[in-house]
């Protein structure tokens, strides 16, 4: 009896192990392209109501009815399902990679770029001309309207994989209520971190008022990286990585944690919000409460956090009380290319799932979310940096902010590495500000981050100080 | 999927000095149990050995490890022991149980159910329906109301005690889940205890009264002896439960910087956040080891006093 239980487990287990682990099937471009009746599913990190409901709104109520409208026309019966979570950017990520391990994750996925390396080498997802065909890719004309910056958000290796869904650029916002307390100018931008330190300063002498709010710790996940340690490293002069090499705890690595212990031993932050579990979401209800000064956030905190009528903090009187400058570099001359200012973007693509039944139909279902017709149906009168140059033009000048980020930030902005590793490395920046915030000297921590970086990424890939 | 066995063939008699007492023959016998069987297989032991298999591999979630992971024998083992923030999660789980389940829910279980003994019915059913709730509400639901009470603007600990602003779960993280689950789980502790008492014989615990035994003298001498194998038992099971909750990471996600990541949430965090599927894999089957470890210290215990 227990030999044959034995038996019979020891069978199975070889029988899964040895074909289980990271199984890959081939697709054919031409799998049911004929297909009358088609099922095709959007997995987005969006909800309605929650996070990134515009997105949501977008894609259930105009996507998917135009779609199939224009499918019918065409004698073709289209079911479209939104899969729509609101959730941590890693939780998202987790739940694609497991998705895309199965047969029942979406046709189209939405992606943020930094992933686009690691789900390539990986193979969960492959490059569009292999889903679809290169000639249909190619044939797309929408490729003439997306920047080549831009492009580069969804392109690994030289091949395409996806279409970008827009950018962003990151600047210093600021409350020009709590400006004009402390005698500060509603047109403030600070030329070195000296000033931002100097205003946050003078900022600390309002009760209740936390003066900066530099993005910190583990918790925040990339948003400490993306907000807080890559705007300051570009800043120094030095780009994450550069000529095959990460940085390790070089002179600029070194100045960004410095910067962060004498604005956290300052006092200058809080550091609560660097450590409580939904730090990040508070930091957004304080300022919108005008108890936050200065903050770097991206042109996403304006349009979606902030907005007077759909954001998740809104700001009834943002347009008024809300200023925004160029992030400073160290000092003058001291940022990448000797830069004055830096800033840093990112975004996200739509990738079409290499398992899924029709192939042909979601490569038109993509077009479709790209046209400019639904791009602008997405914005929906408000105003975005989109993936079309054709539409920024008509609808970024609708918007301060968002043409300053255009004309202003775009053309000094720095790219994140969509290399395999960049996320291993991201997180032992962020580990690096959470001991500095925790107490540890910005010497020690930039240490412990280098001997991280090693472990990561391979001691040949790590640049010394 | 057990076929009854043809009628032709009869039941083997019953031979004096065979094991079989039940006289069903080997062929039934294995009939009875090969459902069983078949679903310890597929749920406990099979995931077992596929925990094992893929911690000796480097798996992960995303990346070229993802499709081609190649087999590293015990290097995640070796380097979980060389992981400073592995020591620091077996050092926090083992502070969560203590604190939690050994003292916690077995202190303030044992007393609950031995004052509530001769406490009045509506008083007695009151609070135990108040204990219990704790125990029975879903654990996202009592996160929620928890952050609620332990929140620092406004959350109602701050209210009650005039001084709002302490970001509990961030001064505190380890006392504060310390406390949380012991609230969390005293009712199982308290339902077992109250059955336990009632075995104790009334007429001994008078005898104590009149010899003029102090509460706590009756307690250790009369009540524990009676209970021991309960005392054992309860322990072993709430131990377990507690250092594989994962409701902690509802509460802090394991923050600040690590300082609340127990197991359960460092093995998530691993797995989940960084990718690494094979390290995850090895620790958790670390953990099922530890597990054992417990349960067999336990189970020596108890057999000792028999």
């Amino acid at each position: 009896m227990r030999r044959t239980v034995l038996l019979a487990a020891a069978m199975s287990t070889t029988l899964v192990l040895s074909g289980c682990l990271g199984q890959q099937q081939e697709s054919d471009s031409g799998r049911n392209a004929d297909a009358k009746d088609v099922e095709l599913t959007i997995t987005s990190n969006s909800v309605k109501g929650g996070k990134n409901d515009a997105g949501a709104k977008w894609i259930e109520d105009w996507v998917i009815p135009e779609f199939t409208k224009q499918q019918k026309d065409k004698g073709v019966n289209v079911k479209v399902k939104f899969d729509g979570v609101g959730v941590d950017d890693d939780e998202y990520k987790a739940k694609v990679a497991l998705d895309f391990g199965t047969d029942i994750g979406g046709d189209i996925v939405e992606l943020d770029g930094i992933w686009l390396g690691e789900f390539a080498q990986g193979g969960q997802i492959r490059p569009l001309e292999e889903i679809v065909g290169k000639d249909k890719v190619d044939a797309w004309d929408g490729w003439d309207q997306i920047p080549d910056a831009v492009q580069q958000v969804s392109t690994y290796e030289g091949k395409r994989y996806g279409i970008p869904q827009g950018t962003d650029g990151r600047v210093l916002f600021f409350n020009k209520k709590l400006f004009a307390k402390v005698g500060l100018p509603a047109d403030w931008q600070p030329t070195s971190w000296d000033e931002i330190t100097a205003a946050a300063v003078s900022l600390k002498s309002l009760p209740g008022v936390t003066p900066v709010q530099l993005n910190a710790g583990t918790a925040m996940t990339e948003a400490t990286t993306m907000q807080g340690v890559l705007p300051l490293l570009v800043g120094t002069g030095s780009e994450i990585y550069a000529d095959g090499k990460w940085q390790g705890d070089t002179d600029g690595v070194k100045s960004v944690l410095d910067f962060y212990q004498q604005v956290y031993r300052g006092k200058l932050a809080d550091p609560l919000l660097a450590q409580e579990a939904k730090g990040r979401d508070r930091s957004f209800e304080e300022f919108a409460q005008n108890k936050i000064g200065i903050l770097l956030e991206s042109d996403y905190f304006w349009r979606s956090v902030i907005d007077p009528e759909d954001g998740v903090a809104k700001m009834a009187d943002r347009d008024s009380a809300v200023g925004w400058a160029k992030i400073p570099a160290m000092a003058p001359g001291s940022g990448v290319d000797g830069q004055d200012f830096v800033s840093m973007s990112g975004g996200g693509l739509r990738v079409i799932n290499p398992k899924t039944q029709y192939p042909q139909q979601a490569w038109e279902l993509l077009q479709f979310m790209n046209s400019a017709e639904a791009t602008k149906a997405y914005l929906d009168g408000t105003a975005q940096i989109t993936q079309r140059e054709d539409v920024n033009k008509e609808v970024l000048a609708s918007d301060p902010m968002l043409s300053f980020i255009a004309e202003e930030i775009l053309p000094i902005t720095r790219f994140r590495p969509g290399i395999a590793e960049y996320p291993k490395v991201s997180t032992a920046l962020q580990q690096a500000t959470a001991d500095v915030v925790a107490g540890k000297s910005a010497e020690d921590a930039a240490a412990a981050y280098k001997d991280a970086l090693v472990k990561a990424v391979g001691e040949d890939a790590v640049a010394g100080g | 999927m057990v076929s009854a066995p043809p009628a032709e063939v009869a039941a083997p008699r019953r031979v004096p000095g065979d094991r079989d007492t039940a006289g069903l023959g080997v062929a039934r016998a294995i009939g009875f149990l090969a459902p069983g069987l078949l679903l310890i297989g597929l749920f406990l032991v099979f995931p077992a050995l596929w925990t094992i298999y893929i911690g000796l591999t480097n798996y992960t979630l995303t990346g070229t490890t993802s499709t081609a992971p190649a087999f590293v024998g015990l290097d995640n083992f070796a380097e979980a022991l060389d992981d400073a923030l592995f020591g620091n999660a077996l050092w926090l789980t083992l502070l969560f149980v203590i604190g939690s389940a050994v003292l916690g829910q077995n202190i303030l279980g044992f007393a609950l159910a031995w004052f509530l003994r001769g406490a009045r019915v509506w008083l007695r059913r009151t609070v135990e329906a108040f204990v219990l709730l704790s125990w029975i509400l879903p654990s996202v639901v009592v996160a929620y109301l928890w952050i609620a009470v332990l929140d620092r603007d406004g959350g109602t600990l701050g209210a009650l005690l005039g001084s709002p602003g302490t970001a509990w779960l961030v001064e505190y993280p380890m006392a504060s889940l310390i406390v949380f689950n012991t609230w969390r789980g005293t009712a199982f502790s308290m339902m077992l205890y109250s059955s336990a008492l009632a075995a104790v014989p009334p007429s001994q615990l008078e005898t104590a009264r009149t010899m003029g035994a102090s509460g706590w003298q009756t307690v250790r001498d009369v009540v524990f002896p009676h209970i021991r194998g309960h005392v054992l038992t309860n322990t072993l099971l709430i131990s377990l439960w507690t250092a594989n909750d994962f409701s902690p990471f509802l509460l802090t996600a394991g923050g600040p910087n690590h300082e609340s990541e127990t197991l359960p949430v460092f093995i998530y965090r691993q797995a989940i956040s960084s990718g690494r599927l094979g390290y995850a894999a090895a620790i958790s089957f670390l953990l099922l080891v530890v597990n054992l470890v417990v349960a067999l210290v336990y189970l020596v215990l108890l057999r000792k006093r028999s």
